[in-house]
């Protein structure tokens, strides 16, 4: 019985992923398909806040990934798709927003956080190295 | 001192954070096309194939691009409205009908009215992604010059229309309706 929900769970995670790409397009070229699959995952599709087009079912994603694809037939650098959705759907699309002034925050907090957290983190130990032990050991 | 001072302060500053999050609509994301060039486009006439609607339609005039299609149930909503705003004939409505079957699109307008001076035929949405289109309906403003001066994601409403689209398009008319606007 476990086995049958376990097996049951994997197939409902995994079939998101399978079914959205599968059988659309691809390149002859394994590394042009290479190029193209990992261009899809970059890519968020606008509808689903947290999809990339690779992996999402809505229309707008494969409107997009025929659009990638096509682009890509057409010669384009990765950049210059990326840079053409940018310009059409704003950097919503990107997974990886480039560094700016109003994404300083988005790009630094998270090592400021540590940075800070780090502090902190050295500091309660160093306070604790320099207490007597008896008044903090718990015997 | 400081051991009670800095988690008040921290706990308060994610709070501000948190309840701003509250308001915020994560499914609504600016188009960087606003104060930029409108795309340019020709696509065959929802209604006569055989003849082109696009850009060139709109050059020089004030006018609204409405994106629609038969799947989309708020574009039924904002129909009466776009109906209404077409009698009073303050800009000319262009639509594109986005990934839409056309035998749908036809018997729509011809049951709910048709506000459109005519209608783009999109069935593989591509100008709709040169536009930036990723839900219907959305509206456009563009101006004279051809560029976007508003867009608007979702249905139109009278209070939207007031707030968001008659002030830009007196701005940009200098008056009411637009001068250079042909009658139905």
């Amino acid at each position: 019985m476990m086995k049958l929900i376990a097996a049951w769970l994997m197939l409902l995670l995994a079939a998101p992923a399978a079914l959205a790409i599968e059988a659309e397009y691809g390149f002859d070229d394994p590394a042009m398909n290479e190029r193209y699959r990992t261009l899809l995952r970059e890519i968020r599709c606008p509808k689903c806040l947290n999809t990339s087009i690779a992996d999402s079912d809505a229309p707008i994603a494969a409107d997009l990934r025929r659009e990638v694809y096509q682009k890509m037939a057409e010669g384009y650098s990765d950049d210059e798709i990326i840079d053409f959705l940018v310009s059409r759907y704003g950097e919503f699309v990107v997974y990886r927003p480039p560094l700016k002034p109003s994404t300083f925050v988005l790009w630094g907090g998270p090592i400021a956080l540590l940075a800070i957290g780090g502090f902190a983190f050295v500091r309660i130990l160093r306070d604790r190295a320099q207490r007597p032990l008896d008044e903090d050991s718990i015997t | 001192m400081w051991r009670y001072v800095i988690p008040v302060i921290v706990v308060a500053v994610l709070g501000v954070f948190l309840y701003r999050g509250l308001y915020l609509n994560p499914g609504y994301i600016p188009s960087p096309l606003v104060g930029k060039p409108a795309p340019e486009f020709s696509l065959p006439d929802l209604e006569d194939p055989s003849r082109q609607v696009g850009s060139k339609d709109y050059e020089g005039q004030v006018a609204l691009l409405n994106v629609w299609a038969t799947w989309c149930p708020p574009c039924r909503q904002e129909h009466p409205f776009l109906v209404q705003l077409a009698k009073s004939g303050v800009v000319p409505i262009y639509g594109l009908n986005w990934n839409d079957d056309r035998a749908a699109a036809l018997e729509w307008l011809e049951t709910l009215g048709d506000p459109y001076v005519a209608t783009a035929y999109d069935p593989q949405g591509d100008v709709a992604v040169d536009w930036g289109v990723y839900g219907a309906p959305e509206t456009f403003l563009i101006g004279r010059d051809g560029r976007v001066l508003h867009k608007h994601t979702s249905a139109l409403t009278p209070e939207i229309w007031q707030r968001d689209f008659l002030p830009k398009i007196a701005e940009e008319c200098g008056s009411l309706p637009c001068p250079l606007v042909e009658g139905e």
